[in-house]
């Protein structure tokens, strides 16, 4: 079962330890291309700290995490990046000083060395890029503002359009509709369905009416544990994930 | 072609700044002052190369480094080493016990040239070295530190470390440094005096030549996606690790060009002033240096040139009068730029610019309208 190599990501004993606490405890997770999947759970049950090892930014104390079927743990992150990972934080992290042009095209995948980043230049193939990843954002009108002129929602946007341009394989989003409105809400609801082919996807997420409109496949985790995986109705069923997390 | 031109000179405001420094430097200061003061300018205007490389390292890229007098250092050394091999022929130093080494290794009793003097008997290789010293202990120095992403006021603090140690190390070897005093009495450069009044012009000249070079080619880097990619790495470094950037090679690289620039700054210095010492190396010229950077506006080239000439112009003019003052007046100074500008000299003449700009603009469309209408009129304008 482990080996199967339908399934673009599969993680394996996955465990984490801060100072003797288990943040993250014999996880164990298999996502499939094409596949869009939802981690929910309480405060403090590991959702990110399980995307951070993904990414590479923290290290595991055991276990492994394949891509592709190749091992990402104790690789570093930029590598990561590069074998098709991408990541956007919790708080929408762009770079404020530069316009949203420029925001997409530092994102783009070529000159990523030093000396590859003096010789870079914009060629017409970036620029188109550019122009269909701002029109996929909804930002296309908004190409010479920049980036901190732009509304919170914006911001949000503009980071998964910054993934994007990398053409990553694995998207990890962690809580994309924090602190937007029911009409934002929306609109990313459509965009991640959109970029969802082709690659998979998982976001981290507590808006359960959002959930239920984007994903798959839920899991929940709860102190570090898988409670419960599966539909969202047979997640909204399970008296457990109830009692820890729905029920509040 | 046109992109390029546009990318070294920046358009019409950029030509504008270039041309009044290339004025102020190449014109008003060689017409106004008396020789002696031109020195002065000269020496001070090669400490703007440290300021230069400031700006881009800690301006542009955030990295503070406390210790860039190291790299002014080690450039005014390999070329200090070339001078005093030169001036120390058999002929002249035929009264030492022995002839044909510098004086000071003959005052320690040493009795032949240590290794690491020989190949600055080159000219080539010392000039070569200028830059590729500073450089090499930058490239080790980064990549020991940002591999390990030492960052931020640990950087800054152990930067300041190795202004300490070097500046020591240099004081503490005698014989083969030259110790306290310094490497002094150099005299010539290929058989050329640079001591000589008309010599001092002409390097005066190469210094400003070299200066504005510089700027030009940071210009470049900084009108390309590198610009770019140094405020992205101030700004947001994770977010540029985790789009697929090696985020220490970066910060290595800068640090690197920053240390190559200073190299050339302490070169430049010790063939305008004729001498080199650990004095110039240690904590006070590297934290002065990051003063100079601050009071110009620290992510401004042209505010690093401006801002070296007018503390030290301040500090010259100053310290004649009340010497005993001048220190606290440069903690003031720079107290006072971080609290009160923190954009220092070029963000003053932005605000300017924003509060007095529109209404030139204003002018120059109300005198355009005048013309057109004149014309309209059949007038000549």
């Amino acid at each position: 079962m482990s080996s199967r190599t339908s399934f673009l990501l599969s993680i394996e004993d996955l465990t984490v330890s801060f100072d003797g606490f288990k943040a993250v405890d014999a996880l164990n997770l298999y996502i499939e291309k094409d596949e869009l999947r939802v981690i929910i759970g309480p405060n403090g049950a590991g959702k990110t700290t399980v995307l951070d090892m993904i990414c590479g930014k923290t290290r595991p104390t055991g276990g492994s995490i394949k891509f592709n079927q190749r091992e990402l743990v104790g690789m570093a992150e930029h590598e990561i990046v590069r074998v098709g990972v991408g990541r956007k934080f919790q708080t929408p992290s762009i770079y404020e000083n530069l316009t949203v042009f420029e925001n997409l095209e530092v994102s783009y995948p070529q000159g990523r060395s030093v000396l590859g980043c003096i010789a870079f230049k914009r060629t017409s193939k970036i620029l188109e890029r550019i122009q269909k990843v701002a029109e996929e954002i909804s930002l296309q009108d908004y190409l010479e503002v920049e980036g901190a002129f732009l509304s919170h929602g914006q911001k949000q946007w503009l980071e998964i359009g910054m993934l994007l341009m990398q053409e990553p394989e694995l998207v990890l989003l962690d809580e994309p509709v924090a602190g937007m409105s029911p009409a934002e809400r929306e609109l990313t609801a459509e965009l991640i369905k959109r970029i969802c082919k082709g690659r998979c996807i998982i976001v981290i997420e507590h808006d359960m009416e959002f959930v239920s409109r984007i994903a798959h496949k839920v899991t929940v985790l709860h102190l570090g544990k898988i409670l419960a995986e599966g539909s969202m109705a047979d997640i909204q069923q399970d008296s457990r994930v109830v009692e820890v997390y729905l029920g509040h | 072609m046109k992109n390029i031109y546009t990318r070294i000179f920046r358009g019409r405001s950029g030509l504008t700044n270039l041309g009044l420094l290339a004025l102020l430097l190449l014109v008003v200061l060689p017409v106004a002052l008396p020789i002696f003061r031109l020195n002065l300018v000269g020496k001070y205007l090669t400490y703007s190369f440290v300021a230069l490389g400031l700006v881009m390292l800690w301006g542009k890229a955030g990295v503070l480094s406390l210790g860039q007098g190291v790299f002014f250092g080690l450039g005014g050394y390999c070329m200090a080493m070339f001078l005093k091999l030169e001036a120390s022929d058999p002929i002249s130093t035929k009264i030492q016990s022995t002839p044909g080494i510098p004086d000071f290794m003959d005052w320690n009793q040493l009795t032949h040239l240590p290794a690491f003097w020989m190949p600055f008997k080159s000219l080539p290789f010392s000039l070569f070295a200028v830059f590729a010293v500073p450089m090499l202990v930058a490239l080790i120095v980064g990549l020991a530190m940002f591999k390990r992403r030492v960052g931020g006021v640990y950087f800054a603090i152990i930067t300041q470390a190795l202004a300490l140690i070097l500046s020591l190390g240099i004081d503490s070897r005698q014989g083969y440094t030259g110790g306290r005093n310094g490497i002094t009495d150099l005299r010539t450069l290929w058989g050329w005096d640079i001591r000589a009044p008309h010599s001092q012009v002409i390097l005066y000249f190469v210094t400003c030549f070299l200066l504005l070079l510089c700027i030009l080619v940071s210009q470049w880097l900084l009108s390309g996606k590198t610009g770019k990619m140094l405020l992205a790495l101030r700004d947001r470094e994770d977010r540029v690790r985790f789009s697929g950037y090696d985020v220490s090679m970066f910060k290595v690289a800068a640090f690197c060009f920053a240390a190559g620039l200073s190299g050339l700054g302490g070169a430049l210095f010790v063939l305008q002033v004729g001498f080199i010492s650990p004095s110039l190396v240690g904590i006070v010229p590297s934290i002065e240096m990051v003063i100079f950077a601050a009071v110009g506006g620290r992510a401004s080239l042209y505010g690093a040139v401006y801002g070296t000439l007018l503390v030290n112009a301040g500090k010259s003019l100053f310290s004649e009068t009340f010497p005993q003052l001048w220190l606290f007046a440069m903690g003031g100074l720079f107290i006072a730029v971080v609290v009160l500008f923190p954009d220092g000299l070029a963000g003053v003449c932005e605000l300017l610019r924003k509060k007095i700009g529109p209404g030139l603009e204003k002018l120059r469309a109300g005198r355009s309208v005048t013309i057109v209408e004149s014309l309209a009129k059949g007038e000549k304008p």
